[in-house]
């Protein structure tokens, strides 16, 4: 072995994608997903400390949670569940398409998932717009007109729209960089940086936007539907 | 030779739940169930989340030592939460003596 040049054996040797320190393909996968999964459990973490104090200030705070999340607007709320849980299809398909080695699926399949991402921010922008424009802003534009709170105690109201606002924004956030990430993942699939042997960068990729749908899966029913619709 | 290939059925299986259970939770808010209205919304919520875990994010395929780190992420988050609600739940619990000032439970609505 030590005859032969370190050029020539390199790549027989090595699956492309492999890394020196692992022992082969599978540690390296192995090690790659656990290593992602660690970063996801603080994650958890992170939005469990925005969750816990939600559920305090809601127990709390009850009428005016109510009257705040009842001004929201359920069928956007849904229709913008329905299309994140469509991206996390589509990005699912992504890293079938990676497994299978079929390249063009898997670009097409990558883009689809932005495209999905891209129309939840839009409906999510609008959802703002419509907040700002009724004064529903707590700290910039404050003025909730009488209708719109139904006498409920005001600063209560003002209140869950700090929580709406900070949760659906650290969410929208998470998706912004998601997009950055998709983005990368798009360019690198065009190159042909992947194959079935290697993959861990989309799989990887993919188990982030999961994560960020499940986030919104919990927000969903927290802030738009528990205020007491019926 | 890395990673569990899932098919695309189970995927567009797992999908069509989704938008069913999306549909159902939307549904029963508008139903007046009292309290329960709240533990149907998080139960779906939970339901939805473990789908997605355990087989878009393939967590269903992976080994022992990752599942063990996705539990542990959920133990701990449900420390977090048990312990916090633990102090804030239970403040009105036991009455102040007159004298060592107001009751630090729920304020009034502001």
């Amino acid at each position: 072995m030590a005859e032969l040049s370190a050029s020539s054996t390199h790549a027989a040797v090595h699956p492309p994608g492999f890394r020196h320190q692992f022992e082969d393909m599978e540690q390296q996968h192995e090690a790659g997903n656990l290593g992602m999964w660690v970063f996801l459990v603080t994650e958890i973490l992170f939005f469990g400390g925005l969750f816990a104090s939600y559920a305090i200030y809601r127990s709390l705070y009850l009428p005016g949670f109510e009257a705040g999340s009842r001004l929201l607007d359920v069928k956007l709320g849904a229709t913008n569940t329905a299309v994140l849980i469509g991206s996390s299809l589509t990005m699912a398909l992504a890293v079938h398409a990676a497994q299978t080695g079929k390249r063009k699926a898997l670009i097409f399949f990558l883009l689809l998932t932005m495209v999905l991402g891209a129309v939840f921010l839009g409906i999510k922008f609008d959802e703002y717009a419509t907040k700002w424009h009724h004064g529903l802003v707590p700290g910039l534009k404050w003025a909730p007109d009488e209708e719109m709170h139904n006498n409920a105690p005001l600063g209560s109201v003002e209140l869950f729209f700090c929580f709406y606002f900070f949760m659906t924004a650290l969410h929208a956030t998470h998706m912004i960089i998601g997009f950055g990430i998709m983005t990368v993942m798009t360019v690198k699939s065009w190159r042909g940086e992947f194959s079935p042997e290697y993959y861990a960068p989309i799989e990887v990729s993919g188990l982030y936007w999961h994560f960020v749908d499940i986030v919104w899966i919990f927000l969903f029913p927290l802030l738009y539907l528990i205020g007491g619709r019926y | 030779m890395s990673g569990h290939v899932v098919s695309v059925r189970l995927y567009v299986t797992i999908f069509l739940l989704l938008l069913v259970l999306t549909g159902l939770t939307t549904g029963v808010a508008f139903i007046d169930l009292g309290d329960y209205n709240t533990v149907v919304a998080l139960a779906i919520a939970v339901v939805k989340m473990l789908l997605v875990v355990l087989f878009f994010m393939h967590v269903r395929y992976s080994s022992g030592l990752t599942k063990i780190v996705v539990l542990a992420g959920f133990f701990w988050l449900a420390i977090m939460l048990t312990f916090t609600m633990s102090d804030y739940f239970t403040r009105g619990w036991t009455p102040t003596p007159s004298g060592w000032g107001p009751s630090i439970s729920a304020p009034p609505n502001p």
